[in-house]
């Protein structure tokens, strides 16, 4: 029998944790194999298709569990690749939260300042840039016309696409077929490529168990292209350090997975999920009233009736994003685009006795969906997920060839988290229908529970042992060696959206894990700059880790 | 079912999923006879816009319980009918024989939180809603040249000519709110 393949870091998943751990742990002298469940699909494969089997169900993850869903990436480049690439930075307030402990959940060593440089790190790799009114789409601009005449304020979101190629396509869950939004296929994972990492798609890890020296097996299953739910192989890499970002929906479940191999898991490993405190309203606008109350037109056509066109959310309101204000009591609001299908059944229309999701009153409201505005609230929920025994493979049961699975979190919400969701959704329906702009009502939770498109703090950092599965450096509490960097790693919800910050924790635990590698005798350092070339903010954070740059 | 009268085996299956889709949207009835779509809406509803075809299709993977499905949908409508005393027609498949509020009354029942096959109830309501909805049996352009029912009464706009999406007119292209005023210099909230 062969030995085992052998790496010096093997990371598991290639979205914002995991490009960011190849890239640098590469060009800092690694040998870096990447392990990604998914499909790696390049530009011209992203299609303008909702057939089932084209990019947009290979590339997606949508995991049902018992009261929330999850909808997630499923390929080379992760979340980048399906997000909408607003990347605001968290408000001041979110890191000073206590949430369910009563005490405060971030580690010390973190707060908005000291992760400034960090957050600057990626701005300047994606990059992220602040937007102007030119590039707001029309849903964009009604919903900022709304907020403006209910009298809150709202901003163009600052986002990582780059405008002089963007078409406005709206099919940007699928992947961008224009290289316009910089997912990590642009920039992170080709420059770990460069620096010698191996990207292995269609790799599902599914445990760790240890090696004879102190080191980690990784036990994968390799996927079939086509049918997700087939086991094409399976095999083993052995590695020095893992890096785990499978996401938070994935990552906890391997560990789960792993633990009649490693060992006890901190008790915090599949518990305190927090889905980013997610809610969705859907307005159907009056054209009429958008013309008359908000003096908004078009050139050839209603005043909005634009739900198909645009980059997904462009402006995003902040009023109660105020940290005076209790836990709980503090959202965003955002305008959002869903596609139809998962963006359209949970969507309800009142009717005589009520609401309803389908039936000829749903009907009707589709007939109407060029005047849908998807409302999105990120509120503070109470981390009340939990994971329970890990299925056979993977992270869910999976139902169909691609895209759909039946997953095992467990999510009942708390009265905090259901207050905040009430209040919020309360206030869409203030803005939206005011003077008859809009009818607004919630996507129903009785047929999926509730729906985050955001997945968090199922493995979280933390100082507190009891409710933390992860040091302030990211690495697994009792198994030195193993760090976590995704979405998972996040104390709790972050009242926007979370990307910029999993990146930015991604960034900011590198400096620890090259210690980590070097004290298991690996030459490697510390200080690329972005994968462009830029070395500004990379400039910035050398201070910081001064004895890990290689002279 | 013993009524000799009654669908055999397939058509029982067809009809009460087509009745099942019908009542997620509903649509006209496509003639005189058809007793699968109950006319509850006007213009055609997911039956018409093909969703026999995707359910039958291997990608959703819910092909092979097509006829559980059929026959579980069945056995509840006989108990629906029975709780309430409905005297149905016995030539017709039971969930076929309810009137269209009564099939959407069981349906929500079914799909209910609480309610033990809530899951494997959802999972065939999408599947029909994205017959209708997203065409997901079709590729998105063919859908849209072929006029595809749901598609089309949404309006969705078709591509340009290589069958991508362009919108070169996308934006109000004006300022049309204040923004909040601890707005740091990166754009995001202090």
């Amino acid at each position: 029998m062969s030995s085992p393949e052998r790496a010096d870091v093997i990371v598991i998943g290639s979205g914002f944790g995991g490009a960011i751990a190849a890239y640098h742990l590469a060009a800092g002298g690694a040998k870096v194999v990447v392990l990604e469940r998914g499909p790696w699909v390049k530009t011209d494969e992203f299609e303008h298709d909702f057939l089932l089997g084209s990019s947009y169900t290979r590339v997606f993850d949508f995991v049902v569990g018992d009261g929330m869903s999850l909808l997630g990436g499923n390929c080379v480049g992760g979340g980048s690749v399906v997000y909408f690439a607003t990347m605001p930075r968290a408000p001041r307030f979110v890191f000073e939260r206590k949430g369910s402990i009563g005490r405060r959940m971030w580690p010390a060593a973190i707060d908005r300042d000291s992760l400034e440089p960090w957050y600057d790190r990626v701005a300047e790799a994606l990059p992220v840039r602040r937007q102007g009114w030119d590039v707001v789409t029309y849903s964009g601009g009604v919903f900022a016309a709304a907020c403006d005449h209910a009298g809150r304020t709202a901003n163009p979101a600052p986002t990582a696409i780059d405008n002089d190629l963007c078409t406005n396509c709206n099919w940007m869950m699928s992947g961008c077929r224009f290289d316009a939004k910089r997912s990590l296929l642009l920039n992170y994972l080709p420059a770990a490529v460069a620096h010698g990492a191996q990207i292995r798609p269609l790799h599902e890890v599914q445990y760790l168990s240890r090696t004879d020296d102190g080191g980690y097996q990784v036990h994968y299953n390799v996927i079939d292209e086509e049918d997700y739910r087939v086991t094409a192989g399976s095999g083993t890499l052995e590695a020095k350090i893992v890096v785990m970002a499978a996401g938070a929906g994935a990552t906890p479940v391997i560990l789960q997975r792993s633990e009649p191999h490693l060992g006890e898991m901190p008790h915090a490993v599949g518990r305190y999920f927090s889905g980013n405190g997610e809610r969705l309203n859907t307005a159907v606008l009056n054209e009429d009233k958008v013309a008359e109350v908000l003096g908004l037109s078009r050139p050839d056509g209603p005043a909005y009736g634009a739900s198909q066109i645009g980059k997904g959310p462009c402006v995003a309101s902040w009023d109660n994003l105020d940290g005076s204000l209790p836990e709980y009591d503090r959202f965003s609001l955002e305008q959002l685009y869903f596609p139809p299908g998962l963006g359209t059944i949970l969507a309800q229309t009142p009717t005589a006795d009520g609401r309803t999701w389908f039936g000829p009153e749903k009907k009707e409201m589709l007939r109407r969906w060029q005047s849908w505005l998807t409302i999105f609230t990120m509120s503070e929920d109470d981390n009340e997920g939990v994971f329970g025994p890990p299925p056979a493979t993977g992270n869910s049961v999976r139902i169909s060839q691609q895209m759909l699975g039946r997953g095992n979190l467990g999510y009942v919400p708390t009265a905090n988290t259901l207050h905040g969701w009430e209040i919020s959704d309360a206030e869409a329906k203030r803005v939206m229908e005011k003077d008859g702009l809009a009818t607004v009502l919630p996507w129903t939770n009785d047929l999926v529970g509730a729906y985050t498109v955001h997945p968090l703090a199922s493995c979280r950092i933390g100082d507190d042992p009891g409710t933390s599965a992860l040091d302030d450096r990211h690495e697994l509490r009792g198994h030195p060696g193993v760090f976590v960097t995704d979405g998972s790693a996040v104390p709790g919800a972050l009242t926007v959206n979370p990307a910029l910050t999993i990146a930015a924790l991604a960034e900011r635990s590198i400096p620890g894990i090259v210690r980590a590698l070097r004290d298991r005798g690996v030459d490697v350092g510390y200080g690329a700059p972005a994968p462009d070339g830029d070395t500004a903010a990379r400039d910035a954070v050398l201070p910081l880790v001064r004895d890990l740059v290689r002279e | 079912m013993t009524d000799d009268a009654a669908p055999d085996g397939d058509d029982t299956t067809t009809l009460t999923l087509e009745a099942f889709a019908d009542t997620i949207v509903p649509g006209e009835k496509r003639g005189p006879d058809d007793v699968a779509i109950a006319g509850a809406a006007p213009g055609p509803g997911a039956v018409q816009a093909g969703a026999l075809e995707l359910l039958g299709m291997f990608a959703p993977g819910i092909s092979e319980a097509l006829d559980g499905y059929a026959q579980g949908v069945n056995e509840h409508a006989l108990g629906y009918a029975r709780e309430r005393g409905l005297d149905l027609d016995a030539a017709l498949p039971p969930f076929v024989a309810l009137s269209y509020a009564d099939r959407a009354a069981l349906v929500r029942t079914l799909t209910t939180p609480g309610h033990p096959e809530k899951d494997f109830w959802v999972l065939l309501a999408l599947f029909c809603n994205m017959a209708y909805d997203t065409a997901a049996h079709m590729h998105t352009t063919d859908a849209l040249a072929a006029g595809h029912p749901g598609l089309t009464a949404m309006g969705f706009m078709p591509p340009d000519a290589d069958g991508l999406w362009r919108f070169g007119a996308f934006s109000y292209g004006r300022e049309l709110a204040s923004i909040h005023p601890d707005t740091t210099s990166t754009g995001s909230p202090s």
